[in-house]
């Protein structure tokens, strides 16, 4: 069971489920984008409420959703493997394109040595692996106190907060 | 050169710490070998056959003495005595201790360098022409440009784990380059419009390796302040559509030949318009900012050809010959560009003694100013030498073995470190290059075979740059023993072209005898004054080909 990580904190896990296509939708579950394009009229209610949620593949890029990631409370990005990094570029457009205001969790293959990178794309939470240290865990985020790039929490980069 | 302030001091010790953390719980048992492999690589450290390699950011080659001193130690310390400069205007330590790697980052640091993204698939360091801002002809010096991409890119939260690696080359001189900008990720052609505008043109996808392929251009001009967020617009769309299944199909040139550059340039212009007048844009205070760490230095009034200059090339033939291979031309009068050669007989193509790094730590200090360059022909340059010094650098060159004058010829070759000391080769390329440089040592030989260039890679993955050598070497494995292929009709100038295959491969022995099947066959050829690449192109590839293997049957 991976350990939840919100606002750079430990917290306990939240009541959202992974559904299958195949499962019932209910209060609190995360679907996949085949079903919401397939059953975008009836699931519109629910989102509504702030009770339903999306889970992106890693192939699945932001252009997809596009403005359609309104609709949800939570997303959250796979990372298959580490390595795989589409799930940045997807969490920046969501938030600086599309203005994507809610959750946006990284899911998967999620490594500590990841999560600063992951908060400046914009990820407000993450679902740590399980194997993962607590404590090397939450040091990771202050690992630089200053970078030079914008990111979603900043648009202007270092050059434009330079003294 | 750019000196540090507080916030780019910060940003790196910040980096040395994390590395430091990451390598004790790698140690510890925390981190898998997997899981530390891209980390290791982003701070420059690869395994190799024997021991592990660390490769030092030179950004886009410029370097001052006290981090060539710095070097030197470190090559004294953690190493055995010797560094390589590589092809990407980098410098190699062969031999360090993996837990020791923390340290030497630390040492580094404290001398404002670093090895940061010199390995995995990240945006790598960008290069540049050697001899920017001290030749006439470029448009604008192209360092503070590096500079600029180098900060922009380092670190940068949403491009840590690209399908592959990019490299960025830039380069500023109309109709030359030096930069071999048309076979990078991307090539930034610093240019100027019918404005007088300062801006660049942007070619996409180039590259060598396993599919080498020539750039083309996504934007024929772009403003000075748009270059960050036409980069950003570009990898971004190479990093959520770029390949990931097969690691041979992965770079960007792959991405833009299977959507075509039309499509390409409609993906990119679609995000770049969204972010192009943000706060992402350059402006000019921090134009103004990096460009003033390269002004040109004081230099003295002074004239061109002065008589101490005169007199020495007039008494002695092989000052001379110096002079004239190895020494350029400088924008400044009474000033010249000397290249210091690291292609000495007997020495592998690049490497250097801690004793040599010191020595010309001395010779830069003493005659150019404090800088030194390195060049992706693995050589270095003095770029700020009076004149009428010259005759005394050459001797003190001359007495340290760095002062072969064979700039741009046959022996002035590129060579990666090949199955000597890379886990990936298929073949050595030190062994063969030593072969050439032994067979091919009258300097009056090759100073009449002219300008030619012979790039070794010991593999596909074209670390050595054959595939754009005049005459290319690439090491291939046939049922387990080295054998070498020849390629011709390389180039990696402003008319770059890919080599092509002349034939069937050839036992590592058996290739001094087959260089000289291909050189006499160029020299019997020749019309007067063609070099070797007109004289092939002219003449053709069958012709070569005939020369080499006999007439087809
Ligand atoms: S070309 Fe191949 S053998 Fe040579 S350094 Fe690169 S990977 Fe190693």
């Amino acid at each position: 069971m991976a350990k939840l990580i919100k606002e750079n904190a430990f917290v306990a896990p939240d009541q959202w489920q992974l559904r299958g296509d195949e499962d019932t939708v209910t209060d609190f579950s995360i679907i996949t984008l085949t079903r919401w394009q397939a059953e975008k009229e009836q699931l519109k209610s629910l989102a509504q409420a702030g009770k339903l949620a999306l889970h992106l593949t890693s192939d699945q890029t932001a252009d997809v959703l596009a403005d359609d990631c309104h609709h949800f409370a939570l997303i959250c990005i796979d990372f298959p493997k580490f390595a795989d990094g589409r799930g940045y570029s997807c969490a920046r457009l969501l938030r600086e394109r599309y203005r994507f205001k809610g959750d946006l969790r990284a899911v998967g293959d999620v490594l500590i040595d990841q999560l600063f990178f992951m908060n400046r794309c914009g990820f407000s939470s993450q679902a740590l692996r399980d194997d993962q240290d607590e404590h090397d865990a939450l040091a990771a985020f202050s690992t630089f106190s200053v970078s030079y790039q914008n990111d979603a929490h900043d648009p202007r980069p270092l050059f434009r907060r330079r003294a | 050169m750019y000196v540090y302030d507080e916030y780019d001091q910060q940003i790196l010790n910040e980096r040395v710490a994390q590395f430091k953390g990451q390598m004790a719980r790698y140690l510890d048992g925390k981190i898998s070998n997997d899981e530390f492999l891209p980390l290791r690589l982003q701070n420059g450290i690869y395994v190799q056959r024997y021991a592990p390699m660390l490769r030092v950011a030179i950004p886009y080659g410029l370097f001052n003495t006290a981090q060539m001193r710095r070097l030197a130690r470190i090559a004294r310390d953690y190493d055995k005595g010797y560094a390589h400069f590589s092809t990407r205007q980098n410098i190699q330590f062969n031999w360090p201790e993996l837990s020791r790697c923390p340290d030497i980052l630390a040492e580094l640091a404290e001398v404002q360098m670093h090895a940061v993204q010199t390995s995995g698939n990240c945006i790598r360091n960008t290069t540049t022409d050697e001899y920017a801002g001290v030749i006439a002809d470029e448009v604008v010096d192209p360092r503070p440009y590096c500079e600029i991409i180098r900060q922009w890119s380092t670190f940068h939260p949403e491009f840590a784990f690209l399908p592959r690696k990019f490299k960025i080359a830039v380069n500023a001189v109309p109709g030359q380059d030096r930069a071999a900008i048309q076979v990078h990720d991307i090539g930034v052609n610093i240019v100027r419009n019918d404005d007088g505008d300062i801006g660049y043109r942007i070619l996409v996808g180039g590259g060598l390796g396993r599919t080498p392929i020539i750039a083309e251009e996504i934007r024929a001009f772009l403003a000075e302040e748009d270059l960050l967020t036409y980069l950003d617009a570009i990898i971004r769309v190479y990093n959520q559509f770029g390949r990931r299944d097969n690691k041979y199909k992965a770079r960007i040139k792959i991405l833009v030949k299977a959507l075509g550059i039309e499509r390409m340039r409609e993906l990119v212009e679609d995000e770049w318009n969204r972010i192009k007048d943000g706060e992402g844009r350059l402006i000019s205070a921090e134009l103004d900012r990096v460009k003033k760490h390269f002004i040109d230095p004081e230099y003295r009034q002074l004239t061109n050809e002065p008589t101490e200059l005169v007199e020495a090339r007039a008494s002695n033939p092989a000052f001379a010959r110096w002079l004239q291979q190895n020494v350029k031309q400088h924008k400044q009068a009474g000033y010249a560009i000397v290249v210091l050669s690291l292609k000495q007989k007997g020495n592998p193509p690049g490497d250097v003694t801690a004793e040599q790094m010191e020595h010309i730590a001395d010779l830069a200090d003493q005659y150019s100013m404090g800088e030194i360059r390195s060049t992706h022909q693995q050589n270095l340059v003095l770029a700020n030498v009076e004149q009428a010094q010259l005759f005394a650098l050459w001797q003190d060159a001359k007495a340290k073995g760095l002062a072969t004058p064979t700039l741009g010829l046959l022996t002035d070759m590129i060579c990666c470190p090949g199955g000597d000391f890379c886990a990936l080769a298929n073949a050595k390329s030190i062994p063969v290059a030593e072969a050439i440089q032994q067979r091919f040592d009258n300097l009056d030989y090759l100073h009449d075979l002219g300008e030619i260039d012979l790039n070794i890679s010991g593999c596909m993955n074209a670390c050595g740059h054959h595939h754009i050598g005049h005459i290319g070497v690439l090491g291939v494995d046939k049922k387990g023993e080295e054998f070498y292929q020849i390629s011709l009709g390389g180039s990696s100038g402003d008319d770059a072209s890919i080599g092509k295959i002349l034939g069937p491969s050839f036992a590592r022995d058996a290739m001094p005898d087959t260089i000289a099947k291909i050189l006499d066959f160029y020299v019997a050829k020749r019309i007067a004054g063609e070099t070797f690449l007109e004289a092939y192109r002219r003449i053709g590839h069958d012709s070569f080909k005939e020369a080499v293997y006999g007439k087809a049957h």
